[in-house]
């Protein structure tokens, strides 16, 4: 936040980007229609991103390893989830299983 | 509205009424880490209403909070943001109903959450109604979240001590579980995210995970 006008034009750029990769997908859905295997392609690229981003969020913190309470947290959410528990179940419990081990001093 | 809560199956409702709640408590847990960091109230508050896509915001809050560029912080949201241009092309066609402003607002709505509701039902009449129901719920949850989230952090200074940092990656994990049932897409995911975990102590943040895009490779041979 040091120089305001930067701050802003980060946020816009964000902000307009993001919608045009929102409004893209289908603008160009009703243009071109793509063939089976571009489709699972695509789909497995989304899948790859978010996994990759569950790994980043999850296990990372800056540019090392997090302590053991968060992916712990994620892990019971994971399992939970595999097991198909509720959705707020598996989200509570994550977090719920993160904060009594900080509260154990476990970082 | 009426005719969306009438499509839908009281169990959809529920679970979309669930993620949405979900997406609320996250909403404070952002809302409060943005303060915490440094940041005013109306900075979770615009982001929260004009991107709308938690994980870029928590990517652009942390690259800034410690001292990056905040054009290279949109950089690294918008390359997280990415993933919208796929959902949108295996979301059917004409999802959002007829009119520009349906079309405008219905494309802004597209988040994770949607896409995967939408996606589960089997008709378009009803995939319509959830990937609505779902869209408009995060409209309003993530905002309210993070607004309040932002009030609180500012008595509040830990927001880890509640363990609210495991809850994105667990809101993720729980979204993506069903496509990792399938074998060839759970081998693709942990490959992708082996290939963000190594990455990720040399890369600025954003890149590990559009490097794992590079497991795709490895999907295309028959498994």
């Amino acid at each position: 936040m040091k120089d305001p006008t930067l701050f802003a034009a980060g946020l816009i750029t964000l902000s307009a980007g993001t919608f045009a990769f929102r409004l893209a997908g289908p603008v160009l859905r009703q243009r071109i229609s793509f063939p089976p295997w571009a489709e699972r392609l695509l789909e497995t690229a989304a899948v790859i991103l978010l996994a990759a981003l569950v790994a980043t969020t999850g296990l990372t913190e800056g540019h090392h390893l997090a302590g053991l309470a968060r992916p712990a947290g994620v892990c019971v959410g994971g399992v939970l989830a595999w097991r198909k528990a509720p959705f707020l179940v598996v989200v509570l419990a994550a977090a719920a299983t993160t904060a009594v081990l900080r509260l154990l001093g476990i970082p | 509205m009426s005719s969306i809560y009438r499509t839908l199956s009281g169990g959809t409702r529920r679970d979309i009424a669930l993620a949405c709640l979900a997406v609320w408590f996250i909403g404070l847990s952002y809302g409060a880490i943005a303060v915490a960091s440094g940041f005013p109230l109306w900075v979770p508050a615009a982001q929260s209403v004009l991107v709308l896509a938690g994980a870029s915001e928590f990517l652009f809050i942390g690259i800034v909070a410690a001292g990056g560029n905040p054009l290279a912080a949109a950089a690294a949201g918008l390359l997280v943001n990415a993933r919208h241009l796929p959902y949108g092309l295996a979301l059917p066609e004409n999802l959002t109903g007829q009119g520009w402003r349906r079309r405008l607002l219905g494309s802004h709505v597209m988040n994770d959450e949607s896409v995967v509701f939408a996606l589960a039902q089997e008709d378009l009449p009803r995939k319509r109604a959830a990937y609505w129901a779902c869209g408009l719920g995060v409209l309003l949850c993530w905002p309210a979240g993070a607004v309040l989230g932002a009030l609180i952090g500012s008595v509040i200074a830990d927001t880890g001590a509640f363990g609210l940092d495991a809850m994105f990656p667990a809101v993720i994990l729980a979204l993506i579980v069903p496509a990792l049932r399938e074998r060839q897409l759970r081998c693709a995911a942990l490959i992708g995210a082996v290939i963000a975990l190594a990455t990720t102590p040399f890369l600025p943040p954003g890149l590990p995970e559009l490097l794992a895009l590079f497991a795709i490779a490895v999907n295309r041979k028959p498994a």
